[in-house]
């Protein structure tokens, strides 16, 4: 281990030293102080952001006997991960001493859990991708929890811990295929070791296609998408909205780091298992959607078939020129699903009362003309996730629908277009329902609305003037070896 | 000249700025925040007419900067006007204020600013669609003009007004989703989104115009409408407010009409002349049907608004004869109708103002009580049944007489039929002028009506003033746009 190796991982590092130092630090915290812990740990994940911010643009550098890998992919990500963080935090600062949960271990978990992350987006070998996920499932697992004693936190806890690990068992086993394949683990090493051998080792294919079931657990694909409701729903709001966009945005980090490095090979074999798992996310994840009544559970639904329209362009991933382009699509996409999924879990958490009231979308009546800094933006959210123009959620779909087309899947872009009137139909319910009568409670408002309006701001901000972020996509580069 | 003093831009984003105020007035005040945004649109028209004397001299130029890449892909930021988008945006924009006029007392209390932006909003984006020249940033504009018109149905509309914004919404989406797939085949085979470099390039997706012509015509079908797609446009018109109705019928309904001339016929040449037939077809049974239909109803506003479909298929037959007789009157009968049919509304809304039902029962005889009303009625009915002398009979005789002799059509079937829509058009407007105007006086509440006051008469003063204009004298409006009619068919007649 040499000083390079630690600078490749600096930011993660920090984290993780300072959520530990945190966790000691929380104990000599008074109960009612509890906010402190909060501040520590956004200041633990502001220093970490300015670090990554301060890692872009460098060249590629491995580590750790390239076991870890720090690339414009890997940099970027961690932006998004820590800027999660941040956000999660805000989310949860007012929530936790309303609903009276209000542990202080709650901010030290969650910055694990954003490391756990940042080590996904950097790993390049397959046990660091198995140890990654492991980092960031089993904190939130914990904070899945961390409403005791209200029994659906619980049995949501249970259920996302029993299920996870089942998906973790997945991954292990095609990592141990591979492995048995090509007595390797390492992403560069797999490819060498499979450069000589013309036809297809079927070790190799099943290994593959158990950790594409494993990556699909993580970002909630159809049809292992079973837990993401019932977990979504039973875990504390805020939770529920990290876990939107962290363990979806970490699925896709090693989905796209493992696929694109180590199997270009087996694009004839994968895409076809892709894009079926992208049409039945886009139609299941939209249609359940249009029937729930829950906010939260319509909002798991909507994060199942956002699922579905990143993972559409991921299919022509294997025609080389193509790889770049979903890429850059994919993680477009993505940074504009966490702006507005944020936003919304945002409301969704100034909306929610004790005992799990003030969920139900009956229950949002009324906001549009009481709270018009609350309901403005989660039209915009809403219609974003519906990808109407003049939000960021329309360029996110735009360009998932570009790569589609260009990649010769014209039929997929259709299913994709088709599906969206569903997701069309869903939000306008919500939003036609806020303009309704009736009177909806707000409570802690201050920092949420302070925060949904400036997500707002930003989905609708950068759709006019998109420029910024694309250039820092044109950045977010795989090292490819 | 400077990009954001551009006259195109300022026409499309100055009701922005108008938006911008509004945000910052009190909303209690609601006397100025009507004169901000009746005062915003005023001066938007006053630079369409700015940009239309400008285009005149032949000084008004087209804007064209880069906005964003997307891989290898550039959406441009590029507007432009020929004589056709300059006619729609001077229609738009002289509706505009008169809408907003007729909500003077329709609307009021603490919604009013929310009105008002929505509606502000709405002009950007209707100017947006007539004005770009980018299909991705069409596209933008086209979408965009959905989500207030949602929200001025969902929230100021009747009784049935959710399940109208969500009917109207769905049916537009279900068009615009394939218009996206379209527009991204056609931008990724030429590498531009452009339309002039899709037009010149426009053999390399020759092979797929069927297909490309249903993916664009189905979005712009929907918005016209064209017969069978009609259904959401009687649910959100009667259930839009009055100055909503004005907006859909005068403008949002021309949106797909001129998307059709925009659009199908430079860029799918060929299978325009293919499906020009079954085109007019569909416009043939829409004029009948609507005429029919519009003849049974009760409600006055359903009444207007089954003419509308009538209306419009007398513009979409006129688009696919594919002469530029017929052409021109097509784009003429665009404006005809907006002013007309507009202005229908504005009358059922300004009755409903006073008796609170639009049951054209609950009427009759109502010339003896309000003569000025009922003599601004009388010229906007024989406008919209196309008398001559006014504007109607000038658009719908040139589509007719156009139709009659058009090569693509193939035979006069077509124009014979919808000249028996005509004769209908006179059946249903003079049965509704007759139901609530003429006879004896029935109902007592009626006695006591007011006649309209100063504000209601400049609402419908314009309007009639250029009913008249146009059916004495139409030949500026014939030089304006036949240079652009001219270079259309000649795309579509090529190859």
């Amino acid at each position: 281990m040499s000083i390079q190796d630690l600078f490749v991982i600096l930011p993660t590092l920090v984290v993780v030293v300072w959520a530990l130092a945190l966790l000691l630090v929380d104990a000599w915290i008074p109960k009612e102080r509890k906010s402190l812990t909060a501040w520590l740990s956004a200041a633990g994940l502001a220093l970490a952001l300015g670090l990554a911010l301060a890692q872009r643009g460098l060249s590629p550098l491995m580590a750790f006997q390239d076991m870890v890998v720090r690339d414009g992919f890997a940099v970027f990500l961690e932006i998004v991960f820590l800027s999660s963080g941040l956000v999660a935090i805000a989310l949860a600062f007012d929530y936790l001493r309303r609903l009276r949960i209000e542990h202080g271990e709650y901010y030290p978990l969650l910055m694990i859990s954003v490391a756990g992350m940042m080590l996904m987006a950097q790993a390049n070998d397959l046990l660091i991708v198995f140890l990654a996920l492991e980092m960031l499932s089993l904190p939130l697992y914990i904070l899945t929890g961390i409403a005791r004693p209200r029994l659906d936190s619980e049995e949501a806890a249970l259920k996302y811990f029993l299920l996870g690990t089942f998906s973790s068992a997945f991954l292990l086993y095609g990592v141990a295929l591979i492995f048995g394949a090509t007595a390797n683990t390492s992403l560069p090493g797999i490819v060498e070791a499979m450069a000589g051998v013309s036809a297809t080792v079927p070790l190799f294919v099943a290994g593959a296609t158990l950790l594409l079931v494993g990556f699909a657990f993580k970002v909630a694909a159809v049809p292992f998408h079973m837990w993401s409701p019932d977990v979504y729903q039973g875990a504390p709001s805020p939770v529920t909205g990290f876990m939107s966009v962290g363990v979806k945005a970490a699925g896709l980090a090693a989905l796209l780091r493992v696929f694109l490095v180590a199997f270009p090979s087996l694009a004839a074999q994968l895409s076809p298992l892709v894009a079926a798992l992208a049409v039945l996310s886009m139609v299941v994840g939209n249609l359940l959607a249009m029937a729930q009544t829950n906010m939260k559970r319509l909002l798991a639904y909507a994060g199942v078939a956002s699922a579905g329209y990143l993972l559409m362009a991921f299919v022509p991933y294997g025609q080389g020129k193509m790889a770049g382009e979903s890429v850059s699509a994919m993680l477009f996409y993505l940074v504009a699903y966490a702006l507005t999924s944020f936003g919304a879990w945002a409301v969704v958490v100034a909306l929610e009362q004790s005992e799990g009231r003030g969920l139900e979308i009956e229950e949002y009546a009324g906001l549009g003309f009481r709270y018009p800094w609350l309901a403005v933006p989660l039209v915009i959210f809403l219609l974003s996730y519906t990808g109407v123009p003049l939000t960021l959620g329309f360029w996110g779909k735009f360009y998932l629908f570009r790569v589609a087309v260009e990649g010769g899947y014209i039929g997929l872009a259709l299913v994709g277009v088709l599906t969206s009137l569903f997701s069309a139909y869903y939000s306008l319910r919500v939003i036609l329902r806020l303009y309704a009568v009736g009177t909806p409670q707000v409570q802690g408002q201050r920092w949420l609305t302070l925060l949904a309006v400036l997500l707002a701001i930003l989905v609708v901000g950068l759709s006019f003037l998109p420029g910024p972020l694309l250039q820092a996509m044109g950045q977010a580069v795989l090292a490819l070896p | 000249m400077n990009a954001w003093f551009h006259p195109l831009v300022l026409i499309t984003f100055l009701p922005l700025f108008g938006l911008a105020l509004l945000l910052l007035l009190d909303g209690r005040n609601e006397r100025s925040l009507r004169w901000v945004a009746l005062l915003t649109s005023l001066v938007t028209f006053g630079l369409a007419v700015w940009a239309l004397l400008l285009d005149r001299q032949g000084a008004l130029t087209e804007l064209s900067l880069p906005w964003l890449r997307l891989g290898r892909l550039a959406v441009r930021f590029h507007l432009g006007a020929d004589g056709i988008s300059l006619l729609m945006v001077l229609l738009t924009t002289f509706l505009m204020p008169l809408a907003l006029l007729s909500t003077w007392t329709a609307v009021q209390g603490e919604r009013l600013k929310g009105f008002l932006a929505l509606f502000l909003l709405l002009e950007v984006g209707m100017n947006g669609v007539f004005l770009a020249l980018d299909l991705v940033l069409f596209y933008i504009f086209w979408e965009f003009t959905l989500v207030p018109m949602i929200f001025l149905i969902a929230i100021w509309g009747g009784e049935r007004r959710i399940y109208a914004a969500l009917k109207f919404f769905l049916y537009t989406m279900v068009g615009s989703v394939l218009l996206l797939v379209g527009i991204l085949f056609v931008g990724l085979q030429v590498g531009s989104f452009d339309l002039p470099a899709l037009i010149q390039n426009r053999a390399t997706f020759a092979g797929a115009q069927t297909a490309l012509f249903l993916a664009f015509g189905l979005a712009f079908a929907i918005k016209v409408p064209l017969w069978p797609l009609h259904s959401w446009l009687p649910d959100a018109h009667v259930e839009a407010p009055t100055a909503g109705s004005v907006i859909l019928a005068g403008v949002l309904l021309k949106m797909g009409a001129y998307g059709f001339l925009r659009f199908n016929l430079p860029l799918f040449p060929q299978a325009s002349q293919q499906l020009a037939p079954w085109m007019a077809g569909l416009a043939v049974v829409g004029i009948l049907y609507g005429a029919g239909v519009a003849f049974a109803q009760k409600d006055w506003k359903k009444l207007v608004a089954y003419s509308s479909v009538s209306h419009l298929g007398f513009v979409m037959l006129g688009i696919f004869a594919l002469t530029p007789q017929a052409v021109s009157g097509a784009v003429l009968q665009m404006v005809n109708h907006g002013l007309s049919t507009g202005a229908l509304f504005l009358l059922v809304g300004m009755l409903y103002e006073r008796r609170h039902t639009r049951e054209l029962a609950a009427f009759g005889g109502l010339w003896k009580v309000l003569p000025v009303l009922s003599a601004l009625a009388l010229i906007v009915t024989l406008s919209s049944l196309a008398v001559p002398g006014l504007n109607g009979f000038v658009g719908e005789f040139n589509i007719l007489a156009g139709a009659f002799n058009a090569s693509a059509l193939g035979n006069v079937w077509f124009a014979g039929l919808g000249t028996v829509g005509v004769i209908l058009a006179a059946a249903y407007l003079l049965k509704m002028f007759e139901k609530v105007f003429l006879g004896p006086l029935v109902h007592e509440e009626n006695r006591s009506l007011a006649d309209l006051n100063i504000r209601e008469v400049l609402t419908l003063l314009p309007i009639v003033v250029l009913v008249v204009a146009i059916g004495i004298y139409p030949q500026p409006i014939f030089d304006l746009i036949s240079p652009a009619v001219e270079r259309l068919l000649m795309l579509a007649a090529q190859p």
